[in-house]
Formats: C-alpha cells, structure tokens, sequence
C-alpha cells in the first residue's frame, strides 16, 4: 500500500491538522516508511492466531454503577473562554 | 413499474443506569447545564475510562430477549468525528465486534406475523447537547448526557412498508421497557430511531440508494416520514432522476424529508480499537446470572394467558402488547376469579378506549385492577347487566366509590323478581298493542323491538334473560 500527498492532506484535514506543503512532504516519507514496515510484518504467517485488540493480553475490568462524581461546574468552567447560563459556548454550529 | 420500500432501522436505546457508561457522573434527566459533567465527560486530558457493571447487564439481558448471540469477547472502538457536544474528538462505541450479535423479533402487522432480523447490538456513548438559542451568536453546550450509555440496535432491510416499521418500532420499545433496560421515553430523547430507506422495482433482489432519516422520536412522524420519503423516491426515480445517499430530517411542520448533509467525507469515521480500554470479556456464568434475572418475555405470557386463561391468541397478543397492561390483566383476573375471557374483554375495550381517550397510562388507571374485579363480579352474579355494567365503570372512573357503593347508591340493582318483570311486561304489551300484532303477523324483529320496550320501562334494571323468558310464555 503506497500513499500519496492527496492522501496525506486528507488524512490530516479529517483530523483538523493543519499541515503545509513541505509538512506534507515530510509526513507523506514517514508514514510511507511506517506502512513500509508494517508489509515486511505481513510476511510473518498468522493463520489461526486470534488479532488482538490491545497489547496486553487481559480483559476488561467493570465499575459498580454507583454514583461517585459531585457537581464542580464551578471549578471546570473557570478555565472556558466563554460560558452562560451552566452552558460552553462555541462559535455557533450550522446544520 | 411498481415499486418496494425497503426499510432498516437503527434504535439508540438510552440504558437505565445510574451513571455514565465510562465515569461516575449521574444520567439523572432535566438537571441544570453541565452539573453532572464530569472530568470524564467533558474529556479533561489525562482521564481514562471505566466501563459500567450494570451498562454491560443491560446490553446481555437485551441479548437473551431476542435470542441472539453474546458476544464472549467485545471490543470497544473509537469512531472519530469533530462536533463541539462531542468534546473529546471521537465518540467510544464497538465496532467490528459488538456484545450482541445476530437476533429477531416477530412483529404482528394486521393479522400476518413477521420475523424482523436484527443484525447487532453494540454498547456506545451519548453525545452532549447543543442549544441553538441565541447567545450572541454563539451555541452553548450542555455536557450533562454525554457519556449516557446507549445500545444501539441495528435491523437488516427487512422491513416493506411503513407500517411494518412502525410495528417493528413499537415492538422494541415495548420489549425495551419490559426487561427494565430503557424508560421508553421518546420526548426525554430515551429511545430515538434512524431509519433507512431505499426503493427498487417489485422483484428486483438488488437494494436501491438508501436515505437515512434522523432521530424521530414519534411513532406517528416514523409512519409520515417512510410515506413521504418513499412517496419523494419513486417520483424522483420516475422523473429519470437518481436518489444520492444522504442523511434526512423530517420537519414535523410541513410533513417533509430534508437533505441535512451528504455522507461521503463526513462518514470517513476512520475506526480503530481504543487502547485506554481492554477487550470486554462475558462468560457463560455471566450471562446465567443476568439470565435468573429476567422476566417472563413476551412470547412466552402470551403463549402462557392461551393455556392457563384460554384466551384465543388475538387477545394474549393484545393483553401482552405491554407489561403493565399484562400486569393489570392478571391482577384483575386473580382478584375475579371467573372466566377470564370477561376480564380481558374489559381491559381490552372499556378500559383501554378510556385510558387511551384521556392519554393516560394504565398503571395509573382511576379504575384500579381490584375496582374492575368487583365490577365483573356483580355482572357474574346477576346484580347488574353488562350495560348498567358501563354507567357503573364510568362512575367509577370519575373516583365515586366501589362498583357496590355505586350500584346501592344510585339503585342500579337488576330486577331478577319475576312478579316485578311480568308486571313491566304486561304494561308494555298493553301500550304496544301494534308491535303484538306484527309479531303474531310472523315479523320476528317485533320481537326485539317489544324487549327493548321492556328494557326502556326498567330503566335498564329488568334482567334480560327473564325479560325474553317472560315475554315469549306471553306471547305464545
């Protein structure tokens, strides 16, 4: 799989990165030579292995549902630029 | 050309939980802005996610309740996507392996039954709220339901028409609610249905562009958004144009279906496993334990009021359409003790027409399940008849006592003292000298007319049966 610089540029416009020309040079080499690497593993044979969903092979730990997290509005909305009436504000949102 | 709908549907149930699927913050409804958002909510760098016990049950007991299978590993999945009520850039949510896999439910559509496949369930979050309400031309976010667990159940394209649909939707919120999952609500945003639309030519096996229409959140504006959108693709298709695939609102107001966005780059969700969260492991034991937890289902009341009540299946069917009218029949039968056909009868009809003509709920009932037992049982005993039966109901509705204190109180007592009916009888003849005559002429109807005259003379109180007795020894 090779990519190319439109790729790139799509990659990081779906992540909201901004990325200039020679940027895009630079990441177009680096992720090529990571999926360079990731073909060369491919040639490792896994037929019957399950894929694993995370590095560490355990499983998932589960909490009570138990109410354990108090109002502290006040304390989290001292550092947003702009609040009213409990609410965030954000630049307005247009369907 | 004739035409087919064919119709899947995506349902985000909101699970009953006390808190959040990943943190400890309460899902309480109607709380101030942002109360209860906590680090985890509002996505605070650093903080990891917990996954919920009780999130996890409700996943499984869906599971059991459409006969599907549990997945005995599942993965959690970031889907990434940029919007200001989803604060940490991706929404957690399982992608290629959700906890419930393939399942059914039978859906009843006039008299024709239907098995609906569902495809998967899979564990997610909620996202916040937006307010588009003027603050100086800015949104102000609420943050309070992001994190709320949700299931969201996926049918295949099984579905033709939009009453199909509908029953379909209507079956899971029902069945939701039954095993204690999800409140129901619809106006509180609990249960909210996607639905997918595509036509194609009658006969053809190959699926059209489907439409998504968003979040309806009523029973009434799904059945007019699948016949709008439906009515909108044929024509559309019959006029040489092509349907693109798009996501649709339905705007309430003018009955119509509206392009919102299209889907190409904005559904490049791009999704990978989370790593701040292991794989969700559901063993035998498990599912056994949640399984001792589960209630009768619906299928097996139904199949059950048929053996032990003899109801014929129209009526289980009805009766089991919900647990709280389930609950209301058994307990009216219990307490009445006589043919349970009758009791059925009337929490079908009287019951169900009078609740549903004053939008109440029947666990709320004026007329409580004990109340409507003292009233069949005076109709068993001959007290009254079924008709005074209705006047004592509606009595009793408006709060003025037992169907006893009522039936005294307003000398409602059906007259069974034949000396009493022969005399009414005697006088009706009397003054309906013509009818007689028509009668002996050999016009049977007559007949009815002269009962009816006696029923009127009674004020409705003279017993029926000894009415017919009476006149015809008479009128021999």
């Amino acid at each position: 799989m090779s990519l190319d610089l439109s790729d790139v540029k799509r990659i990081a416009h779906l992540a909201r990165i901004e990325i200039d020309d020679a940027g895009a040079e630079t990441a177009l080499h680096q992720l090529s030579g990571i999926l360079g690497l990731i073909e060369e593993m491919q040639a490792v044979n896994t037929d019957g292995i399950a894929p694993m969903s995370h590095s560490q092979d355990v499983t998932q730990r589960l909490r009570e549902d138990v109410v354990s997290e108090t109002n502290q509005r006040e304390l989290f909305q001292s550092i947003a630029p702009a609040v009213e009436n409990g609410l965030y504000l954000v630049p307005k949102v247009i369907e | 050309m004739q035409w087919e709908v064919v119709i899947g549907l995506e349902t985000h149930t909101q699970l009953q939980t006390n808190t959040k699927i990943f943190s400890g913050a309460s899902t309480a409804f109607g709380a101030e802005p942002n109360t209860q958002a906590c680090v985890v909510s509002i996505a605070l760098p650093g903080v990891l996610p917990v996954l919920n016990k009780e999130a996890v049950r409700c996943a499984i007991k869906f599971g059991l309740a459409i006969d599907a299978e549990i997945a005995p590993r599942s993965v959690f999945a970031r889907k990434n996507y940029f919007y200001p009520d989803l604060p940490k850039g991706y929404q957690i949510s399982q992608y290629e392996l959700p906890i419930v896999g393939k399942g059914r439910l039978t859906i009843q559509v006039g008299d024709e039954e239907k098995v609906i496949n569902i495809t998967r369930a899979h564990l997610e979050e909620d996202a916040g709220k937006s307010v588009h309400e003027d603050f100086h031309g800015m949104t102000g976010i609420d943050l309070n339901r992001a994190g709320t667990p949700l299931l969201e159940i996926v049918t295949e394209p099984d579905m033709r028409s939009a009453a199909e649909a509908v029953a379909y939707a209507k079956k899971l919120h029902e069945l939701v609610q039954w095993i204690g999952i999800c409140d129901g609500n619809m106006q509180e945003g609990s249960f909210r249905c996607d639905v997918n639309v595509s036509v194609r030519p009658k006969g053809s096996d190959k699926l059209g562009t489907r439409r998504e229409i968003k979040n309806l959140n009523s029973f009434r504006f799904m059945q007019q958004a699948i016949e709008y959108e439906t009515r909108w693709q044929i024509e559309t298709l019959e006029d040489g144009g092509t349907i693109q695939q798009a996501t649709v609102l339905f705007d309430p107001d003018t009955g119509e279906t509206r392009a919102m966005r299209s889907k190409e780059e904005a559904n490049d969700y791009r999704y990978f496993p989370d790593p701040d969260l292991l794989p969700l492991e559901v063993t035998a034991d498990d599912i056994a334990k949640v399984k001792a937890t589960m209630p009768e289902l619906p299928e097996a009341m139904k199949a059950r009021f048929e053996q032990e009540y003899g109801l014929s299946a129209y009526d289980a069917s009805t009766i089991t359409a919900s647990r709280s009218m389930a609950d209301y029949f058994v307990a009216a039968a219990a307490d009445f003790g006589g043919e349970a056909k009758l009791v059925a009868n009337w929490v079908m009809g009287t019951v169900a027409a009078k609740l549903n003509e004053e939008g109440r709920e029947i666990a709320v009932s004026p007329v409580t399940p004990v109340q409507l037992a003292g009233l069949l049982k005076r109709i068993q005993d001959g007290t009254i008849s079924g008709k005074i039966a209705k006047d004592v109901f509606a009595a009793m509705w408006a709060g003025e006592g037992n169907a006893d204190t009522i039936i005294e109180k307003q000398g409602l007592k059906q007259v069974s003292d034949s000396g009493a009916i022969e005399k009414i009888v005697d006088e009706v003849l009397a003054a309906n000298a013509a009818m007689v005559a028509e009668y002996k002429a050999g016009k049977e109807k007559a007949f009815n007319g002269l009962v009816g005259q006696c029923m009127k003379a009674s004020k409705g109180k003279a017993n029926p049966a000894q009415v017919n007795e009476i006149l015809k020894q008479k009128l021999a």
